[in-house]
């Protein structure tokens, strides 16, 4: 009897014998490789102190990540990237010049109540990054609110352009807002800077193109309704798609595999949902800003989006 | 790598190893013993029941023995081992002329020439061209569609024996009394794609129909949407919609079984992978055992990591080189670890990668999910056993869980709960 020459080792195992390229830990670096234009944006526009901030968060959600898991006695999975991911997210939507020590309690927040206590990655009902800035929000509202006026710019003054619109009435010129030398959160001020990351993400396919899509339809929709109505009170529909965080969110926040449906019909309610969530919170609400509440609430909608939206099996008749 | 490679016969090995079960269906029954002289064509084994067909020895010599031996299945079967001593001419049937034959002719031919489905299932075909009176066939389509990724064999047929798979065909369509046929062949392999329309030019019915290159468009129910637009439903049969797949090989084997008199005695195959030496596409006499076919093509390299049997999307991990080449074996490939793309396993991340890639709109994920947590009423109620275990979801996801692995035991505890209920009721 002829058997394999012993120099071999064969693997058995059963089909698929061939793998993709794509693997869990791959995906999540491209996604840290994709936040490196909006990093870079805020170190121009508020300095290089704003490093600090980006590594204080970093090394804390990894920190509890780790602290965590020895806790519970589970293999240690910080290698994936995802805890680096949550940490750099979290820092690009905090104000710029934050306390050093609140940004480490966000990113203990967003891991230990966002992600680990669900189980870790895969199983959480809320984006980390998000749940942490909730957080701050609700417990350091003033420091969460507290901007700063960005370098090359002419501004005099610190607000964002919601909250001068929200508060004083004063709508901001779209050019600064794409370009990003305005008031606003580390990463989210610069609209082209969080484009380029963010088409970096959809042509690879590591961010379905459904959720962006669907979201800006969505603001652009909804923000022509309101302007229709009063062109004079309410802002272009133009002008919520690229203040705040909504660009920011669309493409990183909302995009998060976890936290998002998992079919494209289920995408793009998803999607809407958020931006319209964003609009009416930005017209009717008491906070100028919406989006990190939308995605959010959203995202606890996502089990109830997938039960709803199986696709139709292969010849089944319905 | 292996799409302009001829086809080469391969000399016959010095003893061929003949399973007496090569098709799905109950095994034949030997009719040779210890001693016993065959010639290539001999029948060596009748059919047993219906679902059943006849084994021919492949080759002109002794019979050694038969007993229970590997098999490229994995799971060791019944054979007759037959020492070749090139004595003697090969046993054929009465050729018979393609325009005068009879549908009933075709049938009885393709069942005594011991043809199965060329495409994996091995059916026998003689049973797929009578199907039940009250289905009302109105097309048989030929997959020109590679099965898998990797094979080129049905390429190499459609190129260099292009006749012979056009008058195959129209045997076919005449044996199941059709006027419509079509071969679907995807848009890479433009000459094939030339060549066959020229020759179908003078057999009325025939249409080619050229289509997106994408695993699994070779798979049965893919080839049949995008042929004609229909969707074989969950549990159904591609008969009842009035449709019969067959492989672009069977049609080889039925025009030589029918013209030639030949029954089935090679088995087309791709020899590929960056794991053998020289990848080449063979007609390899059924029974010869993988590691002369292996050693034919210039053996493993060292960095070879699996041999597979079939192709790599569905294809069947090898253990032991003495199993043989069977009648429905249509590659061997043979992948180095760079070919294998391993990663660890995480947790299922929800991206959704496996439902925007399955081709049947089912979701691969939950269905795991429930096979792991033994949810097999939920797992049903979801069509787990329309999955037809292409493994497009395992290749894609990210988080590399064996998604197809868990379905495929699924599938069959929620068939075996069926089958129980069945029984009892």
């Amino acid at each position: 009897m002829t058997t394999a020459n012993p120099t071999y080792r064969l693997e058995l195992t059963s089909s698929p014998h061939v793998h993709s390229r794509w693997s869990t830990r791959q995906a999540m670096w491209l996604v840290i490789l994709s936040l490196l234009p909006p990093l870079a944006a805020a170190l121009v526009f508020y300095g290089i102190y704003q490093l600090l901030v980006i590594f204080v968060s970093v090394i804390f959600c990894v920190g509890t990540e780790v602290l965590i898991k020895l806790i519970r006695k589970r293999e240690i999975t910080v290698k994936d990237g995802s805890a680096v991911i949550t940490g750099l997210l979290l820092a690009l939507t905090l104000p710029p010049n934050f306390s050093l020590i609140f940004t480490a309690i966000g990113g203990i927040f967003a891991i230990a109540i966002g992600k680990e206590i669900f189980g870790g990655l895969g199983y959480n009902i809320f984006n980390p990054a998000l749940v942490g800035r909730a957080f701050l929000q609700a417990a350091f509202p003033v420091a969460m609110t507290t901007w700063t006026i960005p370098n090359f710019s002419d501004a005099v003054s610190k607000a964002t352009p919601l909250s001068s619109l929200k508060f004083d009435g004063i709508l901001t010129a779209l050019e600064p807002m794409f370009v990003g030398n305005i008031g606003g959160s580390l990463g989210e001020t610069s609209a082209f800077a969080v484009l380029i990351g963010g088409l970096f993400l959809l042509v690879l396919g590591v961010a379905n193109w459904r959720i962006p899509l669907s979201m800006f339809f969505g603001v652009l929709v909804f923000g022509s309704i309101f302007w229709f109505i009063n062109p004079v009170k309410y802002p272009t529909p133009f002008f919520h798609l690229f203040a705040g965080s909504f660009m920011f969110g669309a493409f990183f926040m909302a995009t998060d595999w976890v936290t998002s449906p998992l079919t494209g019909k289920g995408m793009w309610i998803f999607g809407l949902g958020i931006s319209l969530v964003v609009v009416v919170i930005r017209i009717f609400g008491g906070l100028p800003e919406g989006v990190m509440y939308g995605i959010l609430l959203m995202n606890a909608f996502v089990p109830i989006i997938n039960r709803y939206t199986k696709p139709k099996v292969f010849g089944e008749i319905k | 790598m292996t799409q302009n490679l001829a086809l080469e016969i391969m000399p016959d090995s010095p003893t061929v190893t003949i399973p007496l079960s090569q098709h799905i269906g109950k095994q034949a029954k030997p009719i040779v013993q210890k001693g016993s002289v065959v010639k290539a064509g001999s029948v060596i084994a009748e059919p047993e029941g219906f679902v059943s067909i006849p084994i021919h020895s492949s080759v002109s010599g002794n019979v050694l023995k038969i007993h229970r031996e590997p098999n490229v299945s994995g799971f060791p079967k019944d054979s007759v081992i037959i020492k070749s001593e090139n004595n003697g001419e090969a046993e054929k049937y009465e050729p018979m002329d393609y325009n005068a034959v009879t549908p009933e002719e075709i049938i009885e031919r393709v069942r005594l020439a011991g043809i199965v489905g060329q495409g994996g299932a091995a059916f026998p075909t003689f049973i797929k061209l009578s199907p039940p009176k009250d289905k009302n066939i109105e097309y048989v389509i030929l997959n020109g569609c590679e099965c898998e990724p990797y094979l080129t064999r049905d390429y190499r047929l459609m190129l260099e024996k292009s006749r012979e798979v056009i008058i195959g065909f129209s045997l076919i369509m005449k044996a199941v009394g059709v006027k419509k046929g079509i071969i679907g062949i995807e848009d890479n392999k433009p000459e094939a794609i030339t060549k066959l329309k020229e020759i179908a030019k003078d057999f009325p019915g025939i249409k080619i129909e050229v289509l997106e290159t994408k695993y699994p468009q070779g798979a049965e129910k893919m080839l049949i949407k995008s042929c004609i637009g229909r969707e074989v439903p969950p549990g159904k049969l591609p008969m009842d919609i009035g449709v019969i797949v067959l492989n672009i090989a069977t049609a080889v084997a039925i025009h030589d079984a029918v013209v030639k008199g030949e029954p089935q005695l090679y088995a087309v195959l791709t020899v590929t992978g960056n794991g053998i030496v020289t990848p080449k596409n063979l007609m390899v006499k059924i029974g010869t055992p993988l590691q002369d076919v292996i050693d034919f093509c210039g053996g493993i390299k060292e960095d070879a990591v699996k041999v597979i049997v079939g192709g790599p999307m569905m294809g069947v991990a090898q253990f032991d080189f003495s199993a043989p080449v069977v009648k429905a074996t249509s590659g061997i490939v043979i992948l180095t670890k760079d070919e294998v793309n391993e990663h660890p396993e995480t947790p299922c991340l929800r991206c959704g990668k496996c439902i925007e890639a399955c081709p049947l709109n089912l979701i691969p994920t939950k269905l795991a999910r429930y096979v792991q947590l033994e949810k097999f009423e939920e797992a049903d109620k979801i069509e787990i056993t329309t999955c037809m275990e292409c493994g497009t979801c395992t290749f894609t996801c990210p988080a590399n869980i064996p998604l197809v692995q868990w379905i495929r035991l699924g599938k069959q505890r929620v068939l075996n709960l069926k089958k129980n209920q069945n029984d009892k009721n």
